[in-house]
């Protein structure tokens, strides 16, 4: 077998990220993913926010990457085409005791280097939020503080690194590793092998196994559940920023935000977890609605289209762990928020460390452009007619919500890295997504994937696994 | 390209909008259909029990579907199928895009007939994971009736709608179980016979006032929590229950498609979430028209066929004698009616108003006031599911500056 330059071990947005990064030299990369597609960790479901960095620690690595990562994110995402905005994230108070704390995190961006910080009173805040809640009487005000959508960046980030060469395995969960003359022999559970000379751990909830995997034992990664309700897009612009809270003595708040895609997202709760779970307790709906009312008025929660959970995965040091650990293997550990902020810093960080160390050459063949997700909804009539002339299938709508037509559902089964679920072309698509949450085109994008991938009606599942669409057989 | 008459929606509603037309002289105009047949929902509901009231025979929804395809037919009328309307303008401009690209109508006449989509399950508020497995009761009948997919072997319902009901029986017929069907209301928002003929024939129990309150399972559903409700719909703690299942269907309401509708920035009634209507079932922009379960969510065909009717005819009267002056009256609904529609009708011409009651109750006296008229009608007993109509006569608006319809019990 023969033994490639590096093995990333996990296709959240940090290994998809890394794997690109590397690509930029002269090394050969494969993602090993569990899962039937990227994204299917704590990068699929979180509040999509890149923050400004006022949060953090100041001297902490989550601080150093967070304002770095802020700073790359426009230029990344406009590279690989992924929606990014720089909305602007503000955090209100409710009288002088947290008015308090609004400095404190002014003083703490301040020092962390995060720019244009500013606290505004009631009268500025409601020209920027007219549906601020009543005992709200200041708030910190980050312009650079943005939204990006969190699975778009992972999934283009994979692809492109695939169009520079990368490799990935989906449902290869790596479940041994064994120290070979020049490298790391990784099985995975159903026996596919691969032997690389680094491997680089971005495990994500799994990342404490995987290290054990290797006889690495210096961190605990515990679990911290974060429940979602996402409203319509008729709701979208209620709130232009991100709205957040100040922690008070009940509890940390919650936020809202408008999502790049227009809909309004409100969440996370926080829940401890022994066990890893993306389910939705049944008092979070209670609780998601009284924190957001702390700081807005009259959100219409009657618009609610679904609601979701992810898994933080943090690390009992509450900081990122980026650091080697036995021979030749590297953990990026323990990346909770601002680890999607971060993730291009980190990556970087990371890619530079490898590059080092296997003595890479820069790649010149490197191109970091990919077509934009929405490259169709873009274009102007005329474009789109001229597009629909070469492919017709591009003028066939199959999801009426989202106005998603054939010719995109194909690109997201086509294209890289190849959508094998209807989930995973859901997430490059939107289709399904809308408000009638794929009760209309789901049969659709179901047979597209058979006719695609040559797939039977029992063998098409949700999102990998078991996940199947149609247990109870053929009529 | 101009088009006299632009006609969204290639249903029951649409068709019969269409023939309607036709027969009352224009010959100008194009039926637009986003899916690969026309028919609406018709094409995947193979049960019986359309065309009762107009047929006067109990047909299939293909079958039903297929009279008024015929009649489109024969007339030669054109329906362009596979294309997507992408917007409406108040100026009656449709914009369309399908395999031969975007193009747009600059229609003399538009007749709304889109029709109306599920709720989604993400709309409740379940608790639980999102496993594969769970489904609209409309998608699944999709897949059981369109492409003879089987979605599971045991399953419960939420929500006894008419879809509902149908599936529950379509299901144990082609071999799965169904274990239940909750209803979070006090009675089925179904019809009578469907409750009869889909669940009691078949075993099938029917909690009412219980909603989910949790789903289970990772990758496929393992089970459901069901709990009795309150008062206030809120889940009583303490009656729980899990039911082990592979599937659940939704069939928790039907919201009339409006999208376009609120495009044209024609505004909607909060209790139909349709169109504002008058008798001819023109909107608020003069030359549109709404008519079927865009206009509000019917629970027969036969009522879509003539509401569609009387849309087509007035289209055609818009298209061949221009605007007409109307001198029009407001309706509304008393006590125990959820809506009257039309909500507002033309004085001197017959009326018939259509309603639905809030609650269920046997002995109803159905009263309506139109300024010195007052009319009353007997029934034997009223529901929710059942939509109800009467007729006025264009001599009872004469001095009526609102009509009102009560349903009230008797004695
Ligand atoms: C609720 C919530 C809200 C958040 N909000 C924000 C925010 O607003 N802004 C922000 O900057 N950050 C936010 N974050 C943090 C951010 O989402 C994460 O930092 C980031 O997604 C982590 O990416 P990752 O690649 O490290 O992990 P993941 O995305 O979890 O990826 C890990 C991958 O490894 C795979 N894997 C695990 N074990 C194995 C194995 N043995 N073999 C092969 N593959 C394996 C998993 O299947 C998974 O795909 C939030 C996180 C959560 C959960």
């Amino acid at each position: 077998m023969k033994t490639i330059d590096v093995a990333v071990i996990g296709g959240g947005v940090v290994g998809a990220l890394t794997a690109r990064e590397l690509r930029k030299y002269h090394i050969d990369v494969a993602v090993l993913e569990a899962a039937d597609d990227v994204a299917a960790g704590a990068s699929r479901a979180n509040s999509g926010i890149v923050h400004a960095g006022f949060d953090a620690p100041v001297g902490s690595l989550k601080a150093k990457y967070n304002v770095l990562g802020n700073a790359l994110m426009a230029g990344v995402c406009a590279e690989l085409g992924v929606p990014f905005s720089r909305n602007g994230s503000l955090v209100v108070a409710r009288g002088a005791e947290e008015e308090a704390q609004l400095q404190v995190l002014l003083e703490r961006g301040r020092q962390n280097g995060v720019p244009d910080l500013e606290i505004i009173g009631r009268d500025r805040l409601l020209e920027l939020e007219p549906h601020m809640a009543d005992g709200v009487t200041a708030a910190l005000h980050a312009p650079t503080g943005g939204i990006v959508c969190p699975y778009g960046l992972t999934i283009a980030a994979m692809g492109n690194a695939m169009d520079n060469g990368a490799r990935l395995f989906t449902g290869f969960e790596v479940a041994s590793a064994q120290q070979t003359k020049d490298g790391w022999l990784l099985r995975s559970a159903t026996g596919q092998e691969i032997a690389a000379r680094i491997v680089v751990n971005c495990a994500g909830a799994g990342a404490e196994y995987v290290a054990s995997l290797f006889g690495d034992a210096f961190f605990h990664i515990g679990l911290r559940r974060g429940e979602y309700m996402l409203l319509d897009r008729a709701a979208g612009d209620f709130a232009s920023h991100t709205v957040f809270s100040v922690p008070t003595k009940a509890g940390k708040g919650v936020l809202v935000t408008p999502t790049v895609d227009g809909n309004l997202l409100i969440g996370p709760t926080s829940v401890e977890d022994e066990v890893y779970s993306t389910a939705v307790r049944r008092p979070a709906f209670g609780e998601i609605k009284e924190k957001a009312s702390w700081m807005l008025r009259d959100i219409p929660f009657g618009q609610v289209i679904t609601s979701f959970a992810g898994e933080r995965a943090y690390c009992d040091r509450h900081d990122f762990i980026l650091e080697w650990g036995k021979e030749n293997v590297f953990h990026a550990a323990g990346i909770e928020s601002p680890g999607l902020t971060s993730s291009l810093a980190i990556a970087r960080e990371i890619a530079g460390q490898l590059a080092k160390r296997l003595g890479a050459a820069e790649n010149k063949d490197f191109s970091p452009f990919r077509r934009s997700m929405h490259w169709l909804k873009e274009l102007s009539e005329a474009e789109k007619n001229a597009v629909i002339a070469r492919d017709p299938a591009y003028g066939r709508i199959v999801c009426r919500c989202e106005e998603v037509s054939l010719g995109e559902i194909r690109d997201a089964i086509r294209q890289n890295p190849p959508a094998r679920t209807l989930d995973g072309v859901k997430l490059r698509t939107r289709a399904g997504m809308g408000r009638c949450q794929s009760g209309f085109c789901q049969p659709n994008v179901f047979h597209e994937l058979m006719k695609e991938c040559g797939l039977r009606a029992e063998e098409v599942t949700k999102n990998g696994g078991n996940s199947y669409i149609i247990t109870g057989g053929e009529l | 390209m101009k088009k006299q008459l632009v006609i969204i929606g290639g249903g029951p509603a649409g068709l019969a909008a269409a023939v309607a037309a036709y027969d009352a002289g224009v010959r100008d105009m194009v039926v637009i259909e986003r899916e690969e047949k026309a028919g609406g929902i018709l094409k995947q509901c193979i049960h019986n029990g359309f065309g009762l009231t107009r047929f006067k025979e109990s047909m299939t929804g293909p079958e039903y579907a297929q009279r008024f395809l015929d009649e489109v037919q024969k007339r030669g009328i054109e329906v362009r199928t596979n294309t997507f309307v992408t917007a409406l303008s108040p100026e009656k401009q449709v914009t369309c895009r399908s395999e031969e690209g975007i193009f747009t109508y600059e229609a003399d006449a538009v007749i709304l007939a889109m029709g109306c989509r599920e709720r989604s399950k993400g709309a409740l508020n379940i608790a639980g994971t999102r496993p594969a497995g769970l489904y609209s009761a409309g998608t699944a009948q999709k897949y059981v009736n369109i492409f003879g997919h089987l979605p599971g072997k045991k399953v419960v319902i939420l929500g006894s709608g008419d879809i509902g009901l149908i599936m529950a029986r379509r299901m144990t017929l082609e071999g799965a179980k169904v274990e239940c069907v909750c209803e979070i209301m006090e009675h089925s928002s179904g019809l009578k016979r469907n409750i009869a003929q889909c669940l009691d024939d078949f075993g099938i129990p029917l909690y009412l006032e219980h909603t989910i309150v949790e789903i289970k399972g990772d990758e496929r559903v393992e089970g459901v929590v069901i709990a009795k409700v309150d008062k206030e719909k809120k889940p009583v703690p303490g009656t729980e229950r899990e039911i082990a299942c592979d599937t659940v269907l939704f069939s928790v309401g039907l919201i009339p498609e409006n999208e376009l509708t609120k495009g044209a920035a024609l505004p909607l009634d909060p209790r139909t979430k349709g169109c504002l209507v008058d008798g001819s079932r023109e909107t608020d922009i003069p030359g549109i028209f709404a008519c079927g379960n865009v206009l509000h969510v019917h629970d027969l065909v036969d009522f879509v066929s003539e509401e569609a009717e009387i849309a087509g005819r007035a289209a055609a009267e818009y298209i061949l004698c221009g605007e007409r002056e109307k001198q029009l009256v407001l309706t509304s609904a008393g006590e125990n009616v959820a809506y009257v529609l039309p909500q507002r009708v033309e004085k001197g011409r017959d009326v018939k108003l259509y309603f639905r009651v809030r609650s269920a109750f046997r002995g109803a006296v159905i009263r309506v006031e139109a300024g010195s008229v007052q009319k009353a009608y007997k029934r034997i007993a009223v529901a929710p599911g059942e939509m109800d109509n009467v007729t006025l006569k264009a001599a009872d608006l004469t001095d009526a500056d609102n009509i009102r319809v009560s349903v009230l019990r008797e004695g």
